[in-house]
């Protein structure tokens, strides 16, 4: 095979290590790994960094920044770590992570009172933030159901395809944004949902569609869950942004509520990335709604199975900032209030932002700003139009035209205004 | 006629079959429901397919009840189904199903469509039933076992973590000043770049090969932070299925328990060296080197760089020489598995120079690192993979391959563990700190083995050589008892450890030195 024809080009040594440096450098195993492409997110992190421009804007990836466009650790976040100093113990968490951060992950996603959690039917793992926690499902999904395939919305976060790739699952897609309205395409989304097989496995994103920002309304997302249960499909909700959308947890979970109420047995990921600042730590949650505690535990101890070839027990202290806020009702109180405050503000800049563009003359409609929801507005520019932002203006975003809002302050939503003005006039 | 698949046919199939008609159901669309009861009564037994009588149908409209394959069984929460008829039917259906079931009073069936099915059935039901519990794993799996333990002689002697000899977890004083440095600066929780904290890359390399290693200086070296050991040899394994589709990787025998597990679900073969001998308790030599030439051209060697995991025998300087020139005879290429540079001889410098014997001779390799157990950071997973690469553009190519399969596995890596380890090594005063406590720490477990091995000798009287315990290096000791003889060390001594007779020495204190000795001594000549 290919790799033989590698191997014979190699040069070969003679014995005991007197061979020069020099005689080795023609050759190499390495010779047929191609470059990778730039992640199409964190890559224009790495452009924009490298930019010398003094007026050059970042909204790319989805990382919160305050009105000055700093980074944020949120004071809850900042008083637990002062708490957690000094802990004496830093040893391997159970391969399941921190029982305590799961117990009250589950209760933000299931509900304080939930009976599943009371009945234990819920098996889950503290998860390397989203993305562990989409892998890991994929992994699960394919070892315990070898013939299903996942189907992804359009768009979606362009990770969510390279994760069900390497998990080696097939992905289907079903519509989900309608371009002429910048919303949500419902009618395409039903029949894609009827018309796919019974018992399909589907990718949700429970509230604050990433990227477009467009959400199914209450009404639809019941629409939605009466039809899966016609077609007896496998909801799966990447809920990365539980607060973040309207401010209120409860509320952005009311999607998943609404499955639960009607009896779905679900599959969630959470993250703690935006929600509380806690990207670097790589803190989330995977969970599996079981029909029973046996079932719950079974599942749990295959999902384990699967973590522990990967990194056999997951990073604590992510995981110990999350327990010790939640835990705390003085600093869930606190943590409550500042994540309001970080999804009142931009929603703050999404008026500003349509104002300042419409206070433009923009011949085109921009209410999809303030109709859309959470960190993403998809503005519905085109790559060329993003390409002419970024080399006029540098200004900084994915070249599907996602503006992360929170990277847009009081201080730049003028210039990003006119620069968006300016590339879309002529349209 | 209902009919259920084979591998389900053991099940007591008993439920409620809920039909809802869909587009060419004469009663008009969704929204009709036809519920069925089953019992096994009927079962046909001895065919690919079993039948099972309708016994009750209650039909809320007129829908003829179609072929429904029955695969698996779980629960759903019939109101939310059937809200019409949800509260009478309910109650029918609770007396039916009370004696048979404990404390579920709904079934339901999923079913697969099979084509010639017209129907839509809409049930809740868990893919997952048929899903059994995983055996526990053989390392992680002995602390918890140990924790349920109430017994006060208890000893665990299972993962390798390090202990004081108070049998307390340790955290290095230099981590905890780095920790504080690190609170006073108050620094942000950003997104890592994928591949890592770039002073923890640095640092970590350097310590690997020597800061002034011409490889560095070169750039040959392609290096991502990983999550610990496991992690970095999980994106290692990955780039191997990648780029060296049907290559093997040749581990030794035995090794670590979960390197199988990890090159399983990468999907990267793997095959055995000989590497432990039970007659001499120590290192198979020549075996090997035999296993290693037989292996065909271009495989991995998975080599443990010192300290080897489960039993503590290193190869020595002109073994490892040897062993090198083996591998660059077939046309290997070396892995290298460095879980506890520093903890096997106290010396950073001495415990990588088997890897660094490799690179002087212009071989390419891998190498994954941990700092779980040398810095004490085992929960903070925090580690490596570097791949030595014969040109600086390959390890730039490399590296960017690295990244896209770390993407889709955790994004980027956690950044705490990071950040400590750059502080450490970063600052020359921490840095000298951290190698007098690496030198304590491993002169603790030095001093453990020896009075091991005093009490050993002085206590059995049967003559055997004890002095492998003193061989061996690092924290593991391979005891030579085989899986009954360690069962018995669990069960009347409770001293927990694998099954595959491995110690760790890192939960062995002074103090129970003795005991232990006693337990080995009696395992070993009255357990077989």
């Amino acid at each position: 095979m290919a790799i033989r024809t590698a191997i014979t080009r190699r040069i070969t040594s003679s014995s005991s290590g007197s061979i020069l440096f020099n005689s080795r450098s023609m050759s190499s195993w390495w010779g047929n790994v191609q470059p990778a492409p730039k992640d199409p997110i964190l890559g224009v992190t790495e452009a924009f960094l490298a930019d010398p421009s003094p007026d050059k804007v970042n909204v790319g990836v989805g990382a919160y920044r305050d009105d000055n466009g700093k980074p944020v650790v949120l004071d809850c976040v900042r008083e637990a770590e002062r708490r957690i100093a000094g802990n004496l113990n830093m040893e391997y968490l159970p391969m399941g992570g921190s029982n305590k951060m799961v117990e009250e992950t589950l209760k933000l996603a299931y509900g304080e009172n939930s009976d599943l959690i009371k009945d234990k039917r819920i098996a889950a793992i503290q998860a390397l933030s989203g993305t562990g926690a989409c892998r890991i499902f994929a992994d699960f999904q394919k070892r315990f159901s070898p013939v299903s395939q996942i189907y992804i919305p359009v768009p979606t976060w362009s990770n969510h395809h390279n994760i069900w790739r390497d998990a080696n699952v097939p992905q289907r897609t079903f519509h989900y944004y309608h371009p002429e309205s910048k919303g949500l395409d419902f009618a395409l989304l039903m029949d894609d949902v009827k018309n796919a097989p019974n018992g399909s496995f589907f990718l949700l994103h429970a509230c604050a569609h990433n990227p477009t920002g467009v959400d199914p309304t209450v009404e639809q997302w019941k629409e939605i869950s009466y039809q899966f249960k016609v077609k007896g499909h496998f909801a799966f909700f990447d809920m990365a942004y539980q607060g973040f959308a309207s401010g209120d947890p409860e509320r952005d979970a009311k999607s998943i509520r609404i499955f639960l109420e009607d009896g779905h047995l679900i599959g969630c990921s959470q993250s703690y990335a935006k929600n509380m600042g806690l990207y670097g730590q790589r803190v989330g949650c995977l969970s599996l709604v079981c029909e029973d505690e046996k079932q719950a535990v079974a599942v749990k101890s295959q999902l384990q199975q699967l973590a522990r070839p990967m990194y056999s027990n997951p990073p604590v202290h992510g995981a110990l900032i999350v327990s010790t806020i939640l835990s705390d009702p003085d600093l869930k109180q606190l943590w409550l209030k500042e994540v309001k405050g970080m999804a009142d503000r931009i929603i703050g800049m999404r008026t500003s932002l349509r104002e300042n563009i419409e206070k433009l003359g923009s011949p085109l409609s921009w209410e999809h700003i303030t109709n859309q929801i959470g960190m993403f507005c998809y503005s519905g520019m085109t790559p060329e139009q993003v390409d002419r932002l970024t080399k006029e203006f540098h200004i900084y975003m994915t070249r599907n035209g996602r503006i992360s809002m929170a990277g847009v302050t009081s201080g730049n939503v003028e210039y990003l205004a006119k620069a968006i003005h300016e590339v879309t006039k002529a349209a | 006629m209902l009919s259920t698949e084979k591998s389900h046919s053991k099940r007591e199939a008993i439920g409620f079959v809920k039909k809802v008609g869909s587009g060419g159901d004469q009663s008009g669309g969704a929204g009709s429901v036809g519920i069925g009861f089953l019992s096994t009564k009927s079962l046909n037994q001895g065919s690919d397919t079993k039948e099972y009588t309708l016994h009750h149908h209650f039909a809320l409209d007129c829908v003829a009840i179609p072929k429904i394959t029955i695969s698996v069984m779980a629960s759903i929460s019939l109101p939310s189904i059937c809200p019409s008829a949800a509260l009478s039917f309910q109650d029918k259906c609770k007396e039916k199903t009370k004696s048979r079931s404990s404390s579920k009073s709904v079934f339901s069936v999923k079913t697969k469509s099979h084509g010639q099915i017209t129907m839509a059935v809409a049930v809740n039901t868990s893919r997952f039933d048929n899903i059994t519990m995983a055996p526990p794993d053989p390392i992680l799996g002995v602390s918890e076992a140990f924790k349920a333990d109430t017994s006060e002689m208890k000893l665990n002697l299972g993962v390798g973590a390090y202990r004081t000899e108070e049998l307390q977890p340790y955290v290095l004083k230099v981590v905890k000043k780095a920790e504080n440095l690190m609170l006073e600066r108050g620094e942000n929780k950003e997104y890592l770049p994928i591949e890592g904290l770039a002073a923890f890359n640095k640092a970590t390399a350097e310590l690997l090969f020597g800061a002034d290693n011409p490889v560095l200086h070169q750039q040959r070296v392609a290096t991502i932070q990983g999550l610990s050991g496991t992690g970095s040899l999980r994106v290692a394994a990955a780039l191997i299925e990648r780029y060296f589709p049907g290559a093997k990787v040749l581990i030794s025998s035995p090794t670590w328990g979960n390197h199988k597990n990890i090159f399983n679900d990468a999907r990267v073969p793997w095959s055995e060296y000989r590497y432990y001998d039970p007659k001499t308790v120590g290192l198979d030599f020549d075996g090997m080197v035999a296993d290693i030439k037989a292996a065909p051209e271009g495989s991995f060697v998975l080599l443990h760089g010192c300290a080897h995991n489960p039993t503590g025998i290193d190869p020595t300087p002109e073994q490892w020489e040897k062993i090198a020139d083996v591998i660059q005879e077939k046309n290997h290429i070396p892995f290298f598995d460095v879980a506890y540079q520093g903890f096997a001889s106290g010396s950073l410098d001495e415990d990588a120079s088997s890897v660094r014997m490799f690179a002087a001779r212009g071989m390419e390799l891998l190498v994954a690192q941990s700092y779980s157990k040398n810095l004490g950071l085992y929960a903070e997973r925090i580690g490596a993979i570097n791949v030595l690469c014969s040109s600086a553009d390959a390890a730039v190519r490399v590296k960017s391959q690295l990244k896209r399969i770390a993407r889709p596995m955790y994004s980027n890596p956690p950044v705490h563990g990071a950040r400590i380890v750059a502080n450490v090594v970063g600052n020359p005063d921490f840095f000298n700190e951290w190698k007098e406590e690496m030198e304590m720490m491993a002169g603790r477990i030095k001093s453990v083995r020896q009075k091991l091995y005093n009490n050993l000798s002085a206590k059995d009287k049967s003559g055997k050589d004890w002095s492998f315990v003193l061989k061996q290096i690092g924290m593991f000791s391979f005891t030579g008892l085989n899986k009954t003889q360690s069962d018995n060390m669990t069960d009347k001594w409770h001293v927990y450890m694998t099954k595959d007779g491995r110690i760790s020495l890192a939960g062995l204190s002074s103090a129970k030195c003795e005991y232990l000795a006693d337990a080995i001594i009696d395992s070993y000549h009255n357990v077989s």
